[in-house]
């Protein structure tokens, strides 16, 4: 198959998922108004400790943006593997891991990728400085889609498994965790000076690996559901 | 051609069926009967390579389907009891969509002709949602006039379909084998097809 054709098949799907989440909004600003709320809800109950909230406000950015991912995940291939799509995209011409790797963009699109833009705005509750605020942006661009792909994966296995919502967090948090714990400890570093830059690469590493290996995995799981 | 050698479905602690051989040739359609339950379905999916035989290996043109993958799969139409009709798609995106999604981009005009010859003329923008079952049908089988293939697997095409849609249904099938097709299709209603059809009965 020509390149050409695999490009615009990828292009395809990542339109299509956005054109239905068009028609659909409600589900992905259920995922966005989570996470504010999330946010917000910390500097309401703690006060006006300025000390405690720029010390907690990495962490508790990432937690929230790590959950409010999960709550997206299920949606992922659900709707696809009721209404006979998935299987349609597993004997397309085109291979599944090209279909699967344009849905997995455009959940990043509709979930990371908000959530990252948003991070400043609700970052401002903590009185996170302006050069952190834009550590914790680039932490969240470069983490975020690895949440994706990770969840991807977790998303595959479960489909099709009843009380698959409850089961994806418990395969695909612990995972999430070394994202957490860089994305979290970029800012911090950056905030005591010592610099951001080992934590971003390190997170930027994650999303090589997890974007060799995410599309993959996924496409093997997805066969296994459909079998 | 689709040769099936020694076919064996399990299902559970079941054997569906067992030994069960065919070979299909150009221009041949292949009937596949039995009572509900009998392992149409899953035979129908083992033809595609959705799921793997418990014996026995399925050939196109000579070749093992499991090693030819995206080559069989760029010759082959399925069409399962999900229609893959998005509801909140209009007719016209869920014809063009599920064309691109399957390797094979059609443009617009093409796709609003597939709509009008199986009857969906001025329903072409509005949403599947709003369409009746038989009109959903007629969507998910525009996939048969856009995508150019050779081998068709039919599942129970004709659900939800009313007389004219079944005339018109048959008429693209007898062009599809005329022109060298192949087809493989399950069926509980009598399919008025001109050419010979070949019936394969399980169970």
């Amino acid at each position: 198959m020509a390149e050409a054709n695999l490009t615009s098949a990828l292009a395809a799907v990542i339109r299509r998922d956005l054109l239905l989440a068009m028609r659909r909004k409600s589900d992905v600003l259920t995922t966005l108004f989570f996470f504010v709320i999330v946010v917000s809800l910390f500097p309401l109950g703690i006060g006006p400790e300025m000390e405690m909230l720029r010390r907690i406000a990495p962490g508790i950015l990432w937690v929230a943006a790590l959950l409010a991912t999960m709550l997206a995940l299920p949606r992922l291939f659900a709707a696809d593997y009721a209404d006979g799509t998935l299987e349609q995209m597993a004997l397309s011409a085109v291979p599944l891991g090209v279909l699967v790797t344009g849905k997995i963009v455009a959940h990043w699109l509709l979930s990371g990728l908000p959530l990252a833009l948003l991070a400043p705005v609700l970052g401002l509750q903590f009185d996170l400085q302006a050069d952190a605020l834009g550590v914790m942006v680039l932490a969240l661009l470069i983490g975020t889609p690895v949440l994706s792909l990770i969840g991807a994966v977790g998303a595959g296995l479960t489909l099709g498994v009843r009380g698959g919502g409850v089961l994806v967090s418990l395969l695909v948090l612990p995972l999430y965790v070394p994202v957490l714990i860089f994305g979290a400890g970029a800012v911090e570093s950056h905030i005591s000076g010592l610099g951001a830059t080992a934590h971003l690469s390190l997170l930027a590493a994650f999303l090589a690996l997890a974007a060799f290996f995410g599309p993959w995995a996924t496409t093997v799981a997805l066969r296994i559901a459909l079998e | 051609m689709l040769e099936a050698s020694n076919l064996e479905c399990v299902r559970g602690e079941k054997s569906l069926f067992r030994g069960l051989s065919f070979r299909l040739e150009t221009g041949a359609c292949l009937m596949v009967q039995g009572a509900n339950g009998s392992g149409k379905t899953s035979l129908l999916r083992m033809l595609c390579g959705l799921s793997q035989p418990a014996q026995g290996e399925i050939r196109w043109n000579g070749g093992p389907i499991r090693k030819l993958a995206e080559d069989y799969r760029g010759e082959l139409l399925y069409c399962g009891h999900a229609g893959a009709v998005k509801e909140d798609l209009t007719a016209l995106e869920n014809a063009r969509l599920s064309a691109t999604l399957a390797g094979s981009a059609v443009d617009e005009d093409a796709a609003r002709q597939a709509l009008r010859q199986l009857g969906l003329k001025g329903r072409e923008d509005l949403p599947a949602r709003v369409l009746s079952a038989g009109q959903k049908r007629r969507v998910a089988l525009t996939r048969l006039l856009l995508e150019k293939r050779r081998l068709w697997v039919l599942d129970e095409p004709l659900t939800a379909l009313d007389k004219a849609a079944v005339a018109n249904l048959c008429g693209v099938i007898d062009a599809h084998l005329a022109g060298g097709g192949m087809a493989v299709l399950t069926s509980h209603q009598e399919l008025p097809l001109a050419g010979r059809v070949d019936h394969l009965r399980l169970g």
